[in-house]
């Protein structure tokens, strides 16, 4: 049957060639970096250097999986909650949750710097009450502290947005059947906020095992990241180019990994990200 | 219950909000440093607004986002018309996965993928600076597009298709449909398409910081500013930022309950 | 005058992934008639009014318009109009913006355009609503400017692709009429696509039956009612007792056992057919006085008569009556020579017309048959 297409395939092709020179080309440029020495031969050699670099993507990925835990632990009750308030309210405290995510995140990881330094607010109250001050910033758990910071709202929002679309029968269906508040929560709708809570995790863990930045200002130069190594090198001029790629590419392809088992949970065929 | 709820959500917005404060609060300091509050000034302030490279960075980081936003949206709309209208499902699912990639992968490998991509090419070319304003466009419009094309496709898929038959049905060509009818219907997902584009375009700092050479947007000359020692410039300049893009956000809401409110009249 | 074709379609046959949706149509369209094309979902019917508006070209066959073949013409050079079946009318346009759309492509002057919305709007009892959102309207206002906007273009011919299916029932009896009456004011000829058989009998000049991608039967209401040409079209309109009968000369039938009298000839002798009668026409009386006897099965009250189940000899007849029965009850039918209906036998033999799985919600499940 000759179906008149109205909306006619060609239109598609500017962006077709965009993204395959700006998408698909920058990425094996990455692996033929990654894969050559300065000369241009084939060497394995920069892969090989990740053993080097263990302890970095070591650190990353622990500094991430608990950034992610935390924010989860942290922002599903909160997606909970709002949806059980006045529309209008809710409303109002989306805005202002997503207020800070429009902020640039350098800024918001800054000002915790006056918050934790060790002349800071923190530490200043400490001392006032004649405590002793405590080593808060150049820490793990600043790293961490900034992570969940900068990247609570990813989580709040996705799951937030899920929550409120489930359908309030099928609650009452549920009570209808027997469940109480809290197997109502297990049966109903922890598994129909799941899509929320898995693109909340991939939209928190991503960055923040990828991030040079936070580590950078709250870990002081103590914690050595796998996105500071990565940056590091950038930096240090063309000759290190190989290496840094080769660290990207197992990055990329840690993320991949990553995805690809969090996504098993879920079976979403578009494969696009709830925002 | 209730008010344990009504606890619970004060206690996170005052964690998301304790920072902003401390901030808003030291950038009226006025001595240098950010802890200590020697006493209420607007010296900062008055100090960004003399500021030249910061007045040049501001001026970069408008340009680059306005013809981001501008490019991908109208590159991004086609494509989401074009790729729905694909016949086969192998093909759209291979574009809609090629778009996935810059949204999925992280900043930091998307921003050196195409900071290589640039200097290979520069070099190909002989360019001396293979960084500058075009590749920080293109990074962005790179950036964009996904965003534009995943705003736009679901009212796409949610418009009738019956509209752009009728509209031909009543003598339309096709492409007069399309603009007549097609696109008044999408136009709120183009128009959120423009906004995110817009926004993280401005907001970017991973993916300028890899591709824009000498031609550095606000993000990157804030990012200069914390690598010297800590003092209140950095705070007074988030915080017009931060009250720029509250007064944003507090508009765009109450035009969206006006036309709401319009809608409900039923 | 002689009445002259308006549309004609010619050998068409269309499929979709391998899949015939037309095979090898042929109608021909009269200027000024109101024409249904009436069958279940999936027969063909919304496919044949997308040929004709222009949505989809034949694999095989033409579209004839006028005499002239429109072929490779694209829809919005056709004179013809559609109105849609969930209205498809433009959201972001007010009531008047949306009758004045197709006047404005044509770029008709706006003092123009105005009498014209004008006089569409009081031809459909909307006067008053141009200003009005179009999600602010019910759905049968919805339809009338559906209605406004596609006539306000004088369309030669007006495709309706089951414009009341989503109506209520009140409505829907409202709206059928007054699309007659514009039909019949207008002069336009009319082109209405239904799957309800009693929407299609009581508003058309002419009736075409649809299953399978072919034309199964085309006539006047009263025709297809009366005479249906096979087992599918007796089902289809109407409730139908349909068994098999052996036709032993003409005017002549037998039957469940017994020898009919009845009108129809020209079959052979012995010819095996299929033969139908209307539950509506079949009168019970004493079991002694009956050409036929059996055992009423299951009795329905429908307000206006009863709707009773008869098994006879392991066939059940519907039969409709105004008077009371039990179940169980023995009882004769008495049959008149006009209430029985000759048909050839066809593809659909056997398959309709026995009620032994029948229920008041399963009407359509008939082709699940136990008796052959």
């Amino acid at each position: 049957m000759k179906r008149k297409s109205f909306g006619s395939r060609l239109v598609a092709s500017p962006y077709i060639v965009w993204a395959a020179i700006f998408i698909i080309v920058p990425l094996l440029i990455m692996v033929y970096f990654a894969f050559t020495d300065q000369s241009g031969s084939f060497t394995l050699a920069n892969i090989s250097m990740i053993g080097k670099y263990k302890k970095a993507f070591g650190l990353s990925i622990l500094y991430a999986a608990c950034a992610t835990v935390i924010t989860l632990l942290l922002a599903y009750p909160m997606a909970y909650c709002m949806t059980k308030m006045k529309i209008s309210s809710q409303r109002m405290i989306l805005v202002i949750v997503m207020l800070p995510m429009w902020m640039n995140f350098l800024i918001r990881t800054y000002s915790w710097i006056t918050i934790l330094a060790n002349t800071g607010l923190i530490n200043t109250f400490l001392q006032k009450i004649g405590l002793n001050p405590v080593q808060l910033i150049n820490t793990p758990g600043a790293v961490i502290l900034g992570m969940v910071y900068d990247f609570i709202p990813y989580m709040i929002l996705p799951i937030y947005t899920v929550m409120s679309k489930i359908d309030n029968s099928l609650l009452e269906a549920a009570s209808d059947l027997g469940s109480n508040s809290f197997s109502k929560l297990r049966r109903v709708i922890l598994p129909l906020s799941l899509p929320g809570v898995i693109s909340g995790i991939t939209m928190v863990f991503v960055p923040s095992v990828s991030t040079f930045y936070i580590s950078q200002k709250l870990g002081g130069n103590k914690t050595l990241l796998i996105g500071d190594a990565i940056e590091f090198l950038f930096n240090h001029g063309p000759d290190y180019y190989n290496v840094a790629s080769a660290l990207s590419l197992v990055l990329m392809a840690m993320i991949l990994i990553c995805m690809a088992i969090m996504n098993r949970f879920t079976d979403s065929d578009e494969g696009g990200v709830i925002i | 219950m209730k008010v344990l709820s009504r606890l619970y959500v004060a206690l996170i917005l005052l964690f998301l909000y304790a920072p902003v404060a401390v901030m808003i609060f030291f950038s009226f300091n006025s001595g240098s440093s950010v802890w200590v509050f020697s006493g209420f000034s607007l010296d900062w302030y008055n100090g960004l607004f003399h500021d030249e490279t910061l007045m040049e960075a501001l001026k970069h980081t408008v340009i680059i986002a306005f013809l981001s936003a501008i490019i991908s949206t109208v590159i991004g709309t086609a494509a989401a018309v074009g790729i729905l209208a694909f016949r086969k499902r192998v093909s759209k699912k291979m574009m809609m996965s090629a778009t996935n990639i810059p949204m999925m992968n992280a900043d930091i490998v998307t921003g050196i993928s195409l900071m290589l991509l640039f200097i290979f090419f520069g070099k190909l070319l002989g360019l001396k600076e293979s960084l500058g304003f075009i590749t920080v466009l293109i990074a962005h419009i790179t950036f964009n597009l996904p965003y534009v094309i995943l705003s736009v496709m679901p009212k796409l898929k949610q418009t009738d298709p019956n509209l752009a038959e009728a509209a031909l049905d009543l003598g339309c060509t096709p492409v007069k449909a399309f603009f007549k009818v097609v696109l008044p219907s999408i136009s709120s997902g183009i128009f959120t398409g423009a906004i995110m584009a817009f926004t993280l375009s401005l907001d970017d700092f991973v993916i300028s910081y890899f591709t824009c050479g000498h031609y550095q947007t606000l993000p990157i000359v804030i990012y200069n500013m914390t690598k010297k020692t800590v003092t209140p410039d950095v705070y007074a300049l988030s915080t017009l930022i931060f009250i720029v893009v509250f007064v944003l956000l507090v508009l765009y809401n109450v035009i969206q309950n006006k036309s709401d409110k319009r809608r409900g009249v039923r | 005058m002689e009445k002259h074709n308006i549309v004609e379609l010619k050998d068409i046959s269309v499929s979709f992934d391998g899949e015939k949706v037309l095979d090898g149509l042929n109608l021909s369209i009269e200027d000024r008639e109101f024409i249904t094309l009436l069958g279940p979902s999936g027969c063909g019917k919304t496919t044949t009014l997308r040929l004709i508006a222009g949505f989809l070209e034949p694999d095989e066959g033409t579209v004839i318009f006028e005499g002239k073949n429109l072929n490779g013409v694209p829809a919005y050079k056709r004179q013809v109009n559609t109105i849609f079946q969930r209205y498809a009318l433009f959201p972001h346009l007010n009531v008047y913006e949306n009758v004045a759309f197709g006047l404005r492509v044509k770029k008709m002057k706006e003092k123009e355009i105005k009498e014209k919305v004008t006089e569409m709007l009081s031809l459909v009892n909307l006067s008053g609503f141009e200003k009005r959102n179009i999600d602010t309207l019910s759905g049968g206002q919805q339809q009338r400017v559906a209605i406004a906007r596609a006539i306000a273009n004088r369309p030669k011919v007006l495709l309706l692709d089951e414009p009341l299916a989503a109506l209520d029932l009140k409505l829907r009896k409202d709206m059928q009429k007054e699309l007659r009456k514009i039909q019949r004011q207008l002069g336009i000829t009319f082109i209405f696509v239904t799957h309800d058989q009693e929407e299609a009998l009581t508003m058309s000049d002419r009736v075409v039956v649809m299953d399978g991608g072919k034309i199964q039967q085309v006539g006047s209401p009263q025709d297809i009612y009366n005479e249906p040409q096979n087992a599918f079209v007796a089902d289809f309109i109407g409730e139908s007792n349909i068994v098999d009968g052996i036709m032993l000369k003409d005017r002549y039938v037998e039957f469940s056992g017994h020898r009919f009298d009845c009108l129809d000839a020209g079959f052979d002798t012995n010819e095996a057919v299929d033969v139908v009668v209307r539950p509506e026409d079949v009168d019970i009386v004493e079991p002694q006085n009956g050409m036929l006897t059996g055992t009423v099965t299951s009795v329905a009250f429908l307000g206006v008569h009863y709707e009773i189940i008869v098994d006879i000899g392991g066939f059940k007849w519907m039969i409709q009556t105004t008077d009371e029965h039990r179940v169980d009850e023995k009882v004769g039918l008495f049959i008149e020579p006009d209430a029985i209906h000759i048909m050839k036998k066809s593809k659909y033999s056997g398959l309709y017309g026995d009620y032994s799985s029948y229920s008041e919600e399963h009407e359509h499940l008939s082709d699940v048959c136990e008796e052959e």
